[in-house]
């Protein structure tokens, strides 16, 4: 039986802006289990960024998680709701049991300090090691697990010396320098070249195979997501609309978005000859949609789809879908 | 067999990099590129971000000065319009940019958008508003958009309007540099069949530039494969897919995360290893560019730059292990 790490339920998130309220994520529940890699993924908009922040309470003005829990199991085999913590006690997980990496790696370093010293600090902080002298040594040795050449002179690189491919190694190499149980990877490599993400994609697997670590992987990239994940979520306008194994979500899709998503996507290996489209665009998250948020684009709404909002149903094991037509 | 209406020779395009006082070196974006498209055809280029797909296309057009080769459009020498040819070639030959967002002037409306080139060029129309109206239905928008602002409408609905400002000039041939790269997939399959069906209707020739090699392959009759401002492969879209020669091409094919689970864990396996990024153009590495992370490589790859060769029908491929030295 697969343990779950995380059980979120009902997690919702809004953003007070001049314009309305921003519901950005509603009432969204899934199980991260041990191990695993977990994918979300979703168009622009839907909610992706927003969940995975929400996780460890990383929202701000005027962002507000108004409602939901987000249950971690820890090492010990003990429990803790992580929307219940201070904010003292959250950032004692955050970056050290839970660390994250964004997407955009120039973002992610500071130009003024050494990629040595940034490895350094985040262990210095969480008291992974004893002093700032045994931080720069393992920052080395991070450097090395990450798969970067002369990692002995590039740890006095500051980020401007270094390619776009190495940065986004750095990153990854301050994620999980304090070998993190759960690691948030938010599309680690949208900024990055095709053969690049290929070799970023294999350190992921490998660092993860070696370490144990559970993967929360972010992306719009369905082919990503079919290399990396073993259980896929897929977001439509701050809900999840299907849950399922990897296999199950591509050979088997069940909700309409879900397999109107899977057709868009030009398959390099396969011989198209028109692409299949989902008429009109996603609804803003002010007055989103009434019942299905789906319901404007479907093109098997019916009567029901207006009115009520589908719940998630069990369609067979694990296969989750949120749609009246099931 | 349809006629190529653009033939690109040789092209270069260096950029000085200015010192202090005088030029220390030039970024070789373009080295010495060779193509020809046909009329009604998509020819596809593909690379990584900086081998220079969108200097090559903005050479083309003229948009920046190439540094030498030729450049032959319906029978004419680009490299040597002025004047009327020039507003001529203008008119023709259009580009269409990545950013939905930049590309449109804020402060005009849809109207004045799509009639400002229409009036530059002194085309014509009986009735502008009518004929706005027409453009617009044709990119699947409407009388309703005609007198909005562009931070009305999302990235795909923009790239709609830029595309309707291109068809008003009744162009021939169009550079699509990324022109789906900022979209989300199902605006961006929506982009491509109305691109596609356009083609079918006026004939339209494309220079399809992405990084994206499935967009590539969906839209593409021909394509060549760019490496650090050279084009190291050439041939029919289908047989790049199926049998690509050059070790770059595999390698960068065998990169593509496929949306199919179990191919992908397949694939993975068999993954070629290739090192590294690609190198700086500033100083390229001598002989065949490729070699310093090619798996594949033989003495003669870092003296001599490989030729061009045609290994089967109109598939080329530079490479020494298809050309004798
Ligand atoms: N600071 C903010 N203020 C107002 N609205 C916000 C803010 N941050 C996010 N939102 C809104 O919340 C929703 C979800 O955003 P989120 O960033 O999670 O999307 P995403 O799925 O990660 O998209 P992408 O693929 O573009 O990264 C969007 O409608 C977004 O506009
Ligand atoms: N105006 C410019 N001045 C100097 N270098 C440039 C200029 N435009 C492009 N380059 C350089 O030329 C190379 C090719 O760029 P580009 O054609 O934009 O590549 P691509 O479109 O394939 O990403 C890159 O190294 C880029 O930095
Ligand atoms: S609930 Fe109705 S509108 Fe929503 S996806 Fe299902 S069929 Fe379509
Ligand atoms: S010419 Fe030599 S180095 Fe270049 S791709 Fe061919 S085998 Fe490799
Ligand atoms: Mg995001
Ligand atoms: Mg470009």
């Amino acid at each position: 039986m697969p343990e779950p790490i995380l059980e979120v339920r009902d997690l919702t998130v809004h953003f007070y802006t001049y314009a309305g309220i921003v519901k950005a994520i509603e009432k969204v529940s899934f199980d991260v289990y041990k191990g695993e890699t977990f994918a979300l993924v979703g168009e622009t908009g839907c909610g992706k960024s927003v969940t995975s922040r929400a996780l460890t309470q990383l929202i701000e003005s005027p962002g507000r998680i108004v409602g939901g829990k987000v249950i971690y199991h820890r090492d010990d085999g003990s429990t803790v709701d992580l929307l219940r913590l201070k904010e003292e006690e959250i950032r004692e997980i955050r970056g050290k049991e839970i660390a994250y990496i964004f997407q955009d790696p120039h973002a992610s370093l500071d130009p003024l300090y050494t990629v040595g010293y940034q490895i350094a600090e985040a262990m210095v902080v969480h008291g992974t090691v004893k002093d700032w002298k045994e931080g720069f040594k393992r920052a080395v040795d991070i450097l090395r697990r990450v798969l970067i050449p002369d990692p002995e002179s590039r740890v006095k690189n500051y980020p401007h010396e270094l390619s776009g491919g190495m940065k986004q190694r750095v990153v990854i190499g301050i994620g999980v320098s304090n070998n993190p149980r759960i690691l948030i990877a938010d599309e680690p490599t949208t900024a990055l070249d095709v053969t690049v993400q290929a070799q970023i994609l294999d350190l992921m697997n490998k660092l993860k195979e070696e370490y144990k670590t559970t993967v929360i992987l972010i992306t719009h990239n369905m082919g990503v997501v079919a290399e990396m994940a073993d259980r896929v979520a897929v977001m439509y306008a701050g809900k999840i609309v299907e849950i399922g194994s990897v296999d199950q979500i591509f050979k088997n899709p069940l909700h309409p978005y879900t397999q109107g998503l899977l057709k868009a996507v030009p398959n390099p290996l396969a011989r198209i000859e028109k692409l299949e489209t989902i008429p009109g665009t996603v609804p803003n998250l002010i007055t989103p949609p009434s019942g299905c948020r789906f319901h404007p684009r479907c093109p098997r709404v019916m009567g029901i789809c207006k009115e009520e909002v589908p719940k998630l149903k069990e369609m067979e094991p694990g296969h989750f879908v949120a749609c009246h037509l099931y | 067999m349809s006629e190529p209406i653009l033939k690109v020779e040789n092209l270069k395009k260096y950029f000085p990099i200015r010192g202090l006082l005088r030029t220390v070196g030039y970024v070789k974006a373009v080295d010495g590129v060779s193509f020809e498209i046909n009329k009604g055809e998509t020819f596809g280029l593909v690379g990584e971000s900086g081998c220079g797909k969108t200097t090559t296309g903005r050479t083309i057009l003229r948009l920046i000065e190439p540094t030498d080769g030729n450049i032959t459009f319906e029978g004419k020498d680009v490299t040597r319009l002025k004047g009327e040819e020039m507003k001529w070639f203008r008119r023709k030959a259009q580009i269409m940019f990545q950013d939905p967002y930049s590309s449109l002037n804020p402060r005009q409306t849809v109207f004045e958008i799509i009639m400002e080139p229409v009036r530059f060029h002194g085309i014509e129309v009986d009735d502008p508003e009518e004929f706005v109206i027409k453009l617009l239905e044709s990119v699947g928008l409407n009388e309703m958009h005609l007198y909005r602002y562009p931070h009305e409408f999302s990235g795909g609905q923009r790239q709609r309007i830029a595309l309707a400002r291109l068809l008003a000039l009744k162009p021939e041939f169009i550079v699509l540099d990324e022109p789906t790269s900022a979209l989300d997939v199902s605006v961006q399959a929506t982009i491509l069949n109305m691109m596609k069906e356009l083609q079918r209707e006026h004939g339209f020739t494309y220079l399809f530039i992405s990084h994206d090699l499935g967009v590539v392959k969906y839209m593409s009759h021909r394509m060549g494969v760019m490496y650090l401002g050279k084009l190291v492969e050439v041939g029919p879209a289908d047989k790049v897919f199926e049998n690509p020669l050059h070790p770059y091409t595999k390698f960068l094919l065998s990169a593509i995360p496929v949306p199919d689970p179990e191919l992908a864990r397949e694939l993975k396996k068999q993954r070629m290893k290739v090192e590294g990024e690609p190198p700086s153009p500033i100083n390229p590495p001598a002989g065949c560019r490729f070699h310093p992370r090619c798996p594949f490589v033989k003495d003669v790859c870092r003296r001599e730059e490989p030729p061009l060769v045609e290994v089967e029908k109109d598939h080329y491929v530079a490479c020494w292990l298809y050309a004798k030295s």
